[in-house]
């Protein structure tokens, strides 16, 4: 039941417990109890909206950077990755397999700003070998669900 | 002036739903519950396979029976979904959706008179493309009180001597229902001792709910006298595309490429291309778009049980089957008033067939979204017509 209503909520967190009853043939209690004991287990982990920023105002820049590191005796990367996940200007950070080690995605409102961040916060950090700054130019899908405009439905009205 | 005009051809009715569907179009921002299609577009895999088919310049005809590795992939998709075995050589015709190969299957097995069982509520064809091919259909109406499953009883009473085709479509449109093992079991020794040949029109397979589709053809004694139709259109929305196909027995099957050589040359190449990426990686999709349906369908079930309308649990393709027989009008009054006053389109059940009446076919190849604006509109409607 668990992996059926990650699937069903994995695109649209507003699915209300009564209606994710229904449509999966459970009754509410038991929908939200089984979401209460995911979020307390971390696995679902928040419900952000994905908005298109674009279209609201220009001043947002999102950068994507490659950072090669020396991971820390005992600690690994884990410990980097936390100091740097920390800074409210990072939205996300993975670690690689290839070439670098993890990738910062960070969002400011200038370039100016990301610049300075990574000049002024990530790059000095004793660990850090290099970066590699990546400016994002457009988004087109993100979440698995596209940005841009969809089609409407063009199928006839009646059809046997 | 001569009358141009045959009297076969004039002494078929147009569709029912034709009626109803000028009756929409006419309406400005008219939410439909009508389509009998999928509303997820074909997956990408699959369509950018036929682009890239294209591209390579890929524009010719196919032998007349398909592409051969398109056959072998629908044989091995037969086998692995339905324990089904043909030999993609001599069993099997690729065609222009299923609707051309039931109209191949009738042409190749109806000699003028022979009479052709049609379980009704059912899709629109079978019966035109029966007299079209010179022979007789003959009705059987399905029960509510059965589920719309076709019942021994009802099948018996309906055979006469001339009887030579049953026609067995399930999962069903309109009315959602299905056909297990058991109910097929019971159905299999009438039909043997009578020596029917059975079409199975199995187009929604893949669109069950808790349970898996069976096929007739696998019961035994009934391979090497049924004519499997399925395709494309539903089970990977696909329905533009146009691409179905049918297997049985190869003495049919060869005159059915007979006719259908003359008629069609062969199936679209792009689509057949693209028909070959689709059942060999699109399982996933199957799954994926199936686990969307059911969510769909209990949402739907659910709604319409809460306003009161008796609705038997449809286990198959997409659609719900509503009665609105407490509610004292016809299927054809309460869709247009529906429809007038509240702005959604719904089919009457009577489009598919007399035994219809008093039932409406509501599809739920929708978003829920879409679905919830309806159902609190036809709630609203109900409402008002009990008050």
């Amino acid at each position: 039941m668990r992996e059926r209503i990650l699937k069903a909520i994995d695109k649209n967190s507003k699915i209300s417990a009564k209606d994710l009853a229904i449509m999966l043939g459970s009754t509410e209690e038991e929908i939200t109890a089984i979401i209460k004991e995911m979020e307390d287990e971390k696995i679902i982990c928040g419900y952000p909206t994905l908005i298109n920023w674009d279209k609201v105002q220009s001043e947002r820049v999102t950068a994507l950077i490659e950072v090669k590191v020396t991971p820390q005796r005992g600690l690994g990367f884990d410990k980097i990755a936390e100091r740097i996940y920390k800074f409210d200007e990072v939205q996300s950070v993975y670690l690689m397999s290839g070439g670098f080690d993890l990738t910062v995605i960070l969002e400011g409102r200038t370039m100016r700003e990301v610049a300075s961040f990574v000049s002024e916060k990530l790059a000095p950090m004793e660990a850090i070998l290099s970066t590699a700054t990546h400016f994002v130019l457009k988004k087109y899908k993100e979440h698995g669900l596209p940005l841009v405009q969809t089609k409407s439905d063009e199928r006839m009205l009646i059809s046997p | 002036m001569r009358n141009p005009l045959s009297k076969t051809v004039m002494s078929i009715q147009p569709s029912g739903i034709r009626k109803f569907f000028d009756i929409v179009t006419e309406m400005k921002d008219a939410i439909s519950l009508g389509v009998g299609e999928p509303d997820f577009e074909t997956p990408w895999h699959i369509r950018e396979e036929g682009i890239y088919t294209l591209e390579k310049g890929k524009t010719i005809y196919t032998s007349n029976a398909g592409l051969k590795e398109l056959k072998i992939e629908i044989c091995n998709y037969l086998k692995r979904r339905f324990n089904l075995e043909y030999d993609y050589n001599k069993e099997v015709v690729v065609t222009v959706g299923g609707s051309e190969a039931i109209d191949l299957a009738l042409r190749a097995m109806i000699d003028p008179g022979d009479e052709v069982l049609i379980p009704q509520p059912c899709y629109v064809s079978y019966e035109p493309c029966t007299i079209l091919a010179g022979g007789k259909p003959v009705i059987i109406e399905l029960k509510g009180e059965n589920e719309f499953k076709l019942t021994k009883e009802q099948l018996a009473n309906a055979i006469t001597d001339k009887t030579k085709i049953l026609i067995l479509p399930y999962p069903n449109n309109p009315t959602g229902a299905i056909m297990e093992y058991e109910d097929l079991k019971a159905i299999v020794d009438i039909i043997i001792e009578n020596d029917l040949f059975v079409i199975s029109d199995e187009i929604y397979s893949e669109l069950t709910y808790g349970r898996r589709h069976v096929s007739i053809a696998s019961l035994p004694g009934m391979k090497e006298r049924t004519i499997v139709i399925n395709g494309f259109s539903k089970s990977y929305a696909m329905t533009g595309w146009r691409l179905g196909y049918a297997a049985g027995p190869a003495n049919i099957i060869e005159q059915m490429i007979k006719i259908h050589q003359f008629a069609i040359m062969c199936a679209p190449t792009t689509s057949q291309y693209a028909g070959i990426e689709a059942l060999k990686n699109g399982d996933p999709d199957l799954e994926m778009m199936c686990d969307a349906y059911d969510m769909r369908r209990k949402f739907l079930v659910h709604a319409l049980r809460n306003m009161g309308l008796e609705c038997f649990e449809p286990y198959g393709a997409f659609y719900v089957f509503p009665s609105i027989k407490s509610l004292g009008m016809t299927s054809d009054e309460f869709a247009t008033k529906l429809l007038m006053e509240e702005k959604v389109a719904v089919v009457p059940g009577t489009a598919f067939g007399n035994c219809g009446e008093g039932y409406l076919r509501i599809s739920y190849a929708y978003s829920i979204d879409n679905l919830k604006v309806a159902l609190e509109r036809i709630q609203r409607f109900v409402e008002n017509l009990r008050k």
